[in-house]
């Protein structure tokens, strides 16, 4: 099999430099019937998180006295990658609700819903690689819609190394063939880790410089975060005006 | 629980309204809330489409992959709709395998596409008895405001409309079976081969050659609400929880009917099974009109018709 170059002359793929996140769209209060909700394009991949509760704990004897269960789903739709994916759960996608869960929960006030349970749905509905850092981004600003409050946001973002080059925000084609991956979340204003996952192979020094890089494109998708965060709160605030 | 109790005041409202050809929303009782169709939503499947009736809102895709055939039709494409209602879209509903209303309405949908015969399977065919092509039709609810048939009806109809699959030569066919699939439809395999150019914001799109389904009808479910004696065309979630019962009636164009479903409990004299069926037929033109359907389609229905005529 011929090796395809994924990488020329610092220029990837798709035309992104080595430390350049693809175009990133955040849009918040999509959904009628959730709580809150988020949908995101990153690159060709697209997420729609819908957050229910905080609501009643069921079954109720999982209810926590002292404070809310965080539960997190993340689906991905048939349709969202090369050949169709069959609709019952992998054990790729448990995990991955697994790490989406603990990386949110500790951005919330759980000590504020005690007994009840806040319910994160992620749908997949097209993967192109990092579909888990944009579901944690996404759900970020959707707890935030659903009104839910919050130590800090959560932003996310993989990098990888690809042909012995560490990149930023890895999309398929470099997942699938690069050599290592790294998803990383943070909350921004702590300045805490969330969620770290790593596979391949990275010296010491590449994974340096590796956690370097994601701090700095968290901080990247954290702007794009406050910046749809600022546009749907002036949106909802001027449609409220005209009502008034 | 977190079963909705609309009081029933709102019911004797609904029908208080109905009286005078209201509804609670300003609709009169034959009106379709706002419909707006987007097809081509997601790249990476053959075809799709994201519907908002009103406030409910579903995104179809339509997978076209080479699979065996059934033995009882060894020339014939093959073609499954499956419906999931995602949790985000109604408190209603619980994470796990589909329950038994999102199995009805894949079924009802299937139901429709099916019996017009819309898409020609026999061309759907790659070599007779080893492989054809299989259409997955994949419905996600993702917010319930009512009339979720349609809506999956609309969406799903609108995806494979617009939908487009590999196109395969005479040379390739000849080929064997098997390695057809893994030379030419392996997406993953074939980029490599491909050449690639730089769309619209900077995405990438692979160049293979594509053509549109063997579409042969075009298939429009209108669904009811009855209420009292009266019947509310694209009934709300309001609508739906006091109902008596819903039908479903599907046209393949102004004149034939393809498929029905009656649901919940509530009876109907034959009059007004006959009523809902005039109904879903003066409906069929305005419906499919709203939707998107390429020139080619229109077209090669027209001709069909012409034939039989």
């Amino acid at each position: 099999m011929s090796k395809t170059h994924l990488i020329n002359d610092g220029i990837r793929y798709d035309g992104r430099r080595l430390d350049e996140l693809r175009p990133i769209k955040f849009q918040l209060g999509i959904l009628n019937n959730a709580d809150g909700s988020a949908y995101v394009e990153w690159g060709r991949t697209k997420i729609i998180v819908g957050i229910m509760g905080p609501r009643e704990a069921h079954p109720k004897h999982l209810a926590m006295a002292d404070r809310c269960r965080v539960e997190a789903l993340y689906r991905m739709a048939t349709f969202s990658v090369g050949e169709r994916k069959s609709p019952a759960p992998a054990r790729r996608e448990h995990e991955i609700s697994k790490v989406i869960k603990e990386a949110l929960e500790p951005a919330i006030f759980v000590e504020l819903y005690p007994r009840a349970t806040i319910d994160i749905y992620a749908e997949v509905i097209q993967a192109d690689g990092s579909t888990r850092c944009a579901a944690i981004s996404a759900a970020a600003l959707a707890l935030t819609d659903a009104g839910i409050p919050m130590r800090d946001l959560v932003c996310s973002v993989a990098v990888g190394k690809v042909e012995g080059q560490l990149v930023l925000d890895v999309m398929d084609e470099e997942d699938k063939q690069g050599d290592s991956d790294m998803p990383v979340a943070m909350m921004p204003n702590k300045n805490l880790v969330t969620l770290i996952q790593m596979d391949g192979l990275l010296t010491q020094d590449e994974f340096n410089r590796g956690l370097e890089l994601a701090k700095r494109g968290c901080m990247e998708v954290h702007k794009k975060q406050k910046e749809a965060l600022e546009e749907h709160f002036k949106k909802s605030m001027n449609s409220e005006m005209e009502e008034a | 629980m977190t079963t909705t109790f609309v009081p029933s005041v709102k019911k004797r409202q609904i029908m208080e309204l109905a009286e005078s050809g209201k509804r609670i929303d300003g609709r009169s009782l034959m009106d379709y809330r706002q419909l707006d169709v987007q097809v081509g939503v997601v790249e990476k499947a053959e075809g799709s489409a994201a519907v908002h009736l009103g406030g409910t809102y579903v995104v179809a895709g339509v997978k076209i992959q080479p699979e065996k055939p059934f033995s009882d039709t060894p020339d014939e494409g093959v073609m499954t709709v499956n419906s999931e209602f995602v949790s985000m879209a109604s408190p209603e509903f619980e994470p796990g395998p589909p329950d038994i209303k999102s199995i009805e309405l894949a079924r009802v949908v299937d139901r429709g596409l099916r019996e017009s015969k819309m898409i020609d399977t026999k061309k759907m065919c790659i070599h007779a008895g080893k492989l054809v092509w299989t259409t997955f039709i994949d419905v996600f609810i993702l917010d319930h405001c009512g009339n979720l048939i349609d809506a999956a009806a609309y969406a799903a109809l609108s995806a494979l409309l617009n939908a487009k699959m590999p196109e395969l030569d005479a040379k390739d066919i000849k080929r064997e079976a098997s390695s057809i699939i893994i030379d030419e439809l392996t997406p993953q395999e074939g980029w490599k081969e491909t050449t690639f150019s730089v769309a619209e914001g900077r995405t990438i799109t692979p160049e293979r050659k594509k053509k549109p389904l063997p579409i042969r009808a075009i298939p429009i479910a209108v669904t009811m609400a009855k209420i009292g004696d009266k019947f509310f065309v694209d009934p709300s979630k309001d609508e739906e929880e006091v109902m008596d019962c819903r039908m479903t009636v599907t046209f393949t164009d102004e004149g034939n009917i393809c498929a029905m479903q009656k649901g919940e409990p509530g009876p109907l004299t034959p009059e007004e099974v006959a009523r809902a069926v005039e109904i879903a037929r003066t409906k069929y033109n305005e419906i499919r009109d709203r939707l998107p359907i390429p020139e080619e389609a229109l077209k090669a229905v027209k001709a069909k018709d012409k034939d039989k005529s």
